[in-house]
């Protein structure tokens, strides 16, 4: 069965479906019956991912433009799976968290659900091909439901952000299409398909400079410091809903991208410019938590956490080592989890008051105290708390880097002390102290905000006490690409007899 | 004596160790997540939780007497948790870890109990059960990991049972303040440790104790001293050791029966845990050793400083805390000759601070919740059996002759002359300011005149709040001389971490015991007569120079904001600013610029068609003129 | 013998270049335009015939064809153009700027 063209072809089809329902309840509905639909089959697809066989699996190729080579070309390893994963558990509680988001505008509803779908099949898509150019296709193509979705949907600043956003991505994007198209014709196979070109590019030059075409892209994407203006202003004007899918899963496939193409296809420039790309991971784990912590509006302070994790993720990408790369990938997926509940309780909060200034509010414990609870367990987990899947993440990605880079591993831990005072200060002035005037009749979570909630903090919970089926499938991707960059994990200064060796 | 082997175990009650935390860890579930619904009986499933949990190990314990001392490290394996990093993690149960269950679960429960009776008339009370739940149970799985990541968890669980309960009366802002501050220096200490794990990891490329410390020898010194230093700073920031000392005192914002669990008896000494656990380490460098016990001694002389001027009888307590732990910190540097007299000491005090804590407690539930001793006075015939607890316990700390502390103090002094003379006396001395502040605070309080104010009309606490006072102080007699006398804890805790050259005789007429007594006597003595026979005035005097160093809290949170926080503030807004005008400012600037320029270029579209086809014009006569130059070349 | 016929040509085409150039009636500038198309399809026929091959007259014709075209198109803007404004002048149709 082709799984991945089946995942997005419900998700077009569905897409298509939901803007010839007349009737907006229904539209939503059929919305989130087809991204349930889609988690379904994806979770289903997961199942039969066996991870120790080969590298790819469930791949698709059909030609698409022969004359150049081009394919479509589908297929998944671990990384791929997880990421894929991820996207299909978020959409349907985006879609439940954004129920009554669309209709504060002039704006069509259907169209806002109808957008999410879109943009579903191309998160989907840009993490399943195989082919580089179809994944410089989906890459770009993403900008523009994420552009409908901030500028017609957003906050007071809407067109501004959504500019922002759009330009700033392609500016990006176009020099990753330099690359890509030098990476074909210097390589010489008449094919882009990803597995063809690896190995191809030799000459170390050529490789740093292709490297970098790439690499400028996915570090606007990710976002990487310098380059990371752009999601604060994006993520505070987009709806909560669009918010989570943009940093979430769009901002994922920055980072992923490092580990599949910068890895993977230029391995001699990766580890020449491995210094540089880890200090400013580093850079931006601390720069990031210090500004959140000097933010007053909510939403650009979480985003700003993210810039923070993001120089997690991509300091796990480019250690090269197995526990960090692995970590890293994991990372992805748990930081998608966390963000997304910070980003929708935050939503919830913003929309019951009408305003994203923290010092609006005050004591919404009392009179909130679920919506409180919930906010505070999603705060504990973007600290990285021990028992909170995004622990075991960051543990693996410090202690990865620890062991070749250690200066810049201890330089990022401080983030674990920054993570503390920008997370708990943000829900001491929210949360706690005496409840304010105009806070004092906010409505406690309800049902459905409820069930928008309740799924993110189980897997928080659940891949923080047991991360194993995650990582079993991530390990062998990431071994199998740190040895194409023919790397090795650094032995341990003093072996130990371990159990049962 | 090296420690003993590990021995995979299964079957009996050591092999359901981990009912002891999963029975807790649902009680913690149940209540927060069944709400309201669980408000009748939520306080009962927090105390037979707890009990239950003490059940199970007061029989791992039994069935671990019931092997040879030799087999007594037992561990039994879970499941893989981080594969690659930490597989088959698991429980370790050995003296060590047992001795520090019972005490959990023996204490918890006492306090579960008594906080029955103390949040009766608080609105909160389900919600206050389940965080006790919680802290009991990532308190035990500290000290039951068999592996640091697993421990690491734990002591990453009782900060955050730590933060919620300091911060239960969350509408307080002072409570939220050191509720937050609490968790963020806790985050320091944190930071230290998980650097330590890292290390640990780099170098052996294995986080479990059954591997790790086996080959710790064949690490290099260096390695050796980082990873003790590492692992210091954790441990100074759990128990509240200098200089991440600051958190403790502000922590008394939290319910009474918080400070007494949380506080005092068991979560600050999951530093002492960890060094001694980690003693194999520490043993083999020296200088983490030298510095382990320089804080200690530091910390002792410090905290008895800060309880000697403080007039709120939690912090007065809370200084004392932090005194009694560094004498842990102290023994526990020293190496095998003090683990026993640390974990004995930890014990106990357990026992008498818990009992001191909820005596507190229960003063200031009979005097709507006053706080300041300067107007308690002469409660001794309002609460008979408050203070006679409350004065069991103060005994026991001082080190009154056969009672607990008496024992395991007079230990760590004794052993500490032996190691170090200068750390010796400076432990003496501190004996003798604890012998001073809580004297003072006795007086204070039970003795003098009534100082009462406004309706207060002290009356006994109801049974459920004293009969756990009375077993609490029943501990602070006689546990002392029990562990102590005979060598017998030292030689039961010898499995788990070794035992020293020569084993100490207990001698009842030493030199340093006799000044030890002798510098108490003065110090209560003096109390005595500045507040016990004379007046205590209702507003504190100004008093010299030394007090108010101590009421300041030695300057500890003034240094703090001024090294870190105000800084740490300009550099946030440093940051925010260079973010929006610089970084933010140059992707402005530039899209600005390109903006800027086209609008300027557009002018050239004029409207008059022959201009444009002018340009036309000259360019196609460049162009050729062009080819032909380069046609000629 | 074939120079005298592009030196024809250029010497009608630079006329009609001028006249694009220098008038302001569209009319004249339309004729122009014309006048420099005919320019060039004398050069096309005349190199047709020194190269003994049927090219350029091919592309003369094209250019016929597409002359045509234009005339048709442009004739009726500009008729369009004067019925609106009463000009036919070039310069007063500049509506379309920046």
């Amino acid at each position: 069965m082709p799984w991945l063209s089946t995942l997005i072809g419900v998700s077009v089809l569905g897409a298509l479906g939901v803007t010839l329902v007349r009737n907006d309840k229904l539209a939503k509905q059929f919305t989130l019956a087809v991204s349930l639909v889609v988690l379904a089959l994806t979770v289903a697809m997961a199942v039969q991912f066996s991870p120790n066989g080969d590298k790819f699996q469930f791949a698709e190729t059909y030609n698409w433009i022969p004359a150049f080579g081009v394919h479509y070309g589908v297929a998944v390893d671990g990384i791929a799976l997880v990421l894929i994963l991820l996207s299909a558990v978020l959409v349907p509680i985006v879609v439940l968290a954004s129920w009554h988001d669309a209709e504060a505008g002039k704006r069509s509803v259907r169209t806002y659900f109808s957008l999410i779908l879109v943009l579903e099949a191309m998160m989907i898509g840009v993490f399943a091909a195989t082919d580089v150019f179809l994944f410089y296709v989906f890459f770009e193509a993403m900008l523009i439901p994420m552009y409908f979705m901030i500028g017609s949907y957003g906050g007071a600043q809407r067109s501004y952000a959504a500019v922002k956003f759009l330009l700033y991505s392609l500016f990006g994007g176009l020099l990753m299409l330099v690359a890509v198209i030098a990476l074909y014709s210097i390589a010489g196979k008449g094919t882009f398909m990803f597995s063809d070109l690896v190995g191809t590019i030799q000459d170390v030059t050529t490789q740093k400079w292709l490297f970098l075409g790439f690499f400028i892209a996915f570090a606007i994407k990710a976002p990487l410091w310098p380059f990371h203006t752009w999601l604060p202003d994006a993520a505070a004007q987009a709806p909560a809903g669009a918010a989570v899918l943009l940093v979430g899963v769009l901002d994922k496939v920055g980072t992923y991208g490092m580990l599949r193409f910068c890895l993977e296809l230029f391995p001699e420039a990766a580890k020449f410019f491995t210094p540089l790309v880890i200090t400013l991971s580093v850079i931006g784990i601390v720069y990031g938590a210090i500004v959140a912590i000097g933010q007053t509006d909510m939403k650009r302070l979480i985003a700003y956490t993210s810039v923070s994790h993001f120089g997690f993720i991509a300091m796990g990408v480019f250690a090269m080592t197995t526990n960090a790369g692995a970590g890293a990938t994991l990372y992805m997926v748990n930081h998608g989890f966390s963000t997304g509940a910070l980003f929708l309780i935050a939503g919830f909060l913003i929309n019951r008051r009408g305003s994203q200034y923290i010092a609006d509010y005050g004591g919404v414990q009392k009179v909130a105290p679920v919506l409180a609870g919930t906010f505070l367990v999603a705060g504990l987990s973007s600290l990285s708390l021990p028992g909170l899947s995004t622990f075991v993440s960051e543990f693996m990605v410090l202690a990865g880097t620890y062991e070749k880079h250690l200066v810049f591993a201890v330089i990022a831990a401080t983030g674990v002390i920054l993570a503390a005072i920008y997370i708990l200060w943000m829900y001491q002035r929210t949360m706690n102290g005496p409840t304010a005037e105009s806070v004092k009749t906010l409505p406690d979570l309800n049902a459905r905000e409820k069930w928008v909630v309740t799924p993110l903090i189980a897997l928080l919970l659940v891949f923080g006490f047991y991360p194993k089926p995650l990582l079993d499938v991530i390990h062998p991707a990431v071994k199998d690409t740190l040895s194409s960059v023919s790397v090795t994990d650094p032995a341990p200064a003093v072996p130990v007899a371990k159990e049962g060796q | 004596m090296e420690p003993a082997e590990f021995i995979t175990h299964s079957g009996g009650a050591i092999g359901v160790a981990w009912l002891m935390i999963a029975l807790p860890l649902v009680g913690a579930a149940v209540l927060l997540l069944g709400g309201r619904r669980t408000d009748r009986f939520g306080h009962l499933l927090g105390v037979v939780t707890a009990l239950a949990s003490f059940v199970v190990a007061v029989l791992a314990f039994v069935q671990l007497l019931g092997f040879a001392p030799g087999e007594r490290r037992r561990g039994i394996a879970l499941y893989d948790f981080i594969p690659g990093m930490a597989t088959k993690v698991g429980l370790l149960v050995d003296p060590l870890s047992i001795s520090f269950c019972l005490l959990i679960t023996g204490v918890g429960s006492l306090i579960h109990i008594y906080s029955i009776g103390y949040m009766a008339h608080d609105p909160g009370r389900r919600r206050f059960f389940a965080y006790l739940n919680l802290f009991v149970a990532a308190m035990l799985l500290l000290v039951l990991a068999d592996n640091y990541v697993a421990l690491f968890v734990g002591w990453e669980g009782v900060g955050l049972a730590s933060y919620l309960l300091i911060g239960f009366w969350q509408h307080k802002p002072s409570a939220a303040t050191a509720a937050k501050k609490a968790f963020i220096v806790n985050r320091v200490g944190d930071f230290g440790l998980l650097i330590g794990i890292f290390t640990i990891f780099a170098t052996f490329h294995s986080l479990k104790f059954a591997e790790v410390f086996p080959a710790a020898h064949g690490a290099s010194q260096g390695t050796l001293t980082a990873i003790g230093l590492l692992l210091l700073v954790g441990a100074c920031g759990k128990s509240a050791q200098l200089p991440l000392q600051s958190w403790l005192l502000d922590a008394m914002e939290g319910p009474t029966p918080v400070s007494a669990l949380i506080h005092a008896a068991t979560m600050v000494t999951a530093g002492v845990y960890l060094i001694v656990r980690s003693g194999v380490i520490f043993q083999a460098a020296e200088t983490a050793q030298l510095v382990v016990t320089i804080v200690g001694v530091a910390t002792l002389l410090a905290g008895a400083i800060i309880g000697t001027a403080k007039d709120d009888i939690k912090k007065a307590l809370a200084g004392s805390t932090m005194s009694q732990i560094g004498y842990m910190v102290l023994a526990a540097g020293i190496g095998p000759a003090g683990y026993a007299f640390a974990i004995a000491h930890l014990i106990t005090h357990g026992f008498f601070k818990a009992d001191l804590f909820l005596g507190a407690g229960s003063v200031m539930h009979a005097m709507n919740d006053e706080v300041n001793m300067r107007k308690y006075g002469a409660l001794r015939k309002a609460m008979p059996v408050t203070f006679a607890t409350f004065l069991i316990g103060y005994l026991a700390i001082i080190g009154f002759p056969l009672l607990s502390g008496y024992f395991t103090k007079d230990g760590i002094i004794e052993t500490a002359m032996e190691h170090n003379a200068i750390l010796g006396w400076l432990a003496v001395l501190g004996a003798g300011i604890t012998g001073f502040y809580m004297s003072r605070l006795v007086f204070m309080t039970f003795f003098g005149a009534k100082r009462w104010e406004g309706d207060a009309h002290p009356h006994e606490s109801p049974a459920v709040m004293t009969w756990p006072l009375i077993i609490l102080s029943a501990g602070a007699i006689f546990l002392g001389g029990f562990l102590i006398v005979g060598n017998r804890f030292m030689t039961f805790l010898s499995p788990a971490v070794g035992l020293p050259e020569h084993l100490p005789e207990f001698n009842p007429v030493s030199l340093t015991g006799l000044v030890t007594l002798a510098l108490v006597a003065v110090g209560a003595v003096f109390a005595w007569f500045r507040y016990g026979a004379a007046e205590v005035p209702a507003v504190a005097p100004r008093g010299s120079f030394l007090t108010a160093f101590a009421r300041r809290d030695l300057y500890g949170d003034a240094l703090n904001e001024a090294l870190f926080m105000r800084p740490g503030q300009w550099l946030t807004r440093l940051a925010v600013f260079f973010d929006n005008r610089g970084i933010d400012g140059v992707v402005n600037g530039l899209a600005a610029g390109i903006g800027g320029s086209s609008g300027r270029l557009r002018r050239i579209q004029t409207g008059f068609v022959r201009s444009y086809a002018l340009s036309i014009f000259v360019g196609a006569a460049l162009l050729v003129g062009a080819w032909f130059v380069v046609g000629n070349l | 013998m074939t120079t005298h016929y592009l030196v024809l040509s250029a010497l009608l085409f630079a006329i009609g270049g001028v006249g694009v150039l220098v008038r302001r009636n569209a009319i004249v500038v339309f004729m122009c335009v014309e006048l420099m198309l005919n320019a060039c399809n004398l050069a096309f026929v005349t190199f047709a015939r020194q190269n003994g091959n049927l090219d350029g007259q091919v592309i003369a014709f094209f250019v016929m064809i597409v002359a045509a075209a234009e005339v048709v198109i442009g004739l009726a803007i500009i008729v369009t153009i004067f019925r609106t404004r009463r000009s036919a002048s070039v310069d007063d149709a500049s509506l379309l700027k920046y």
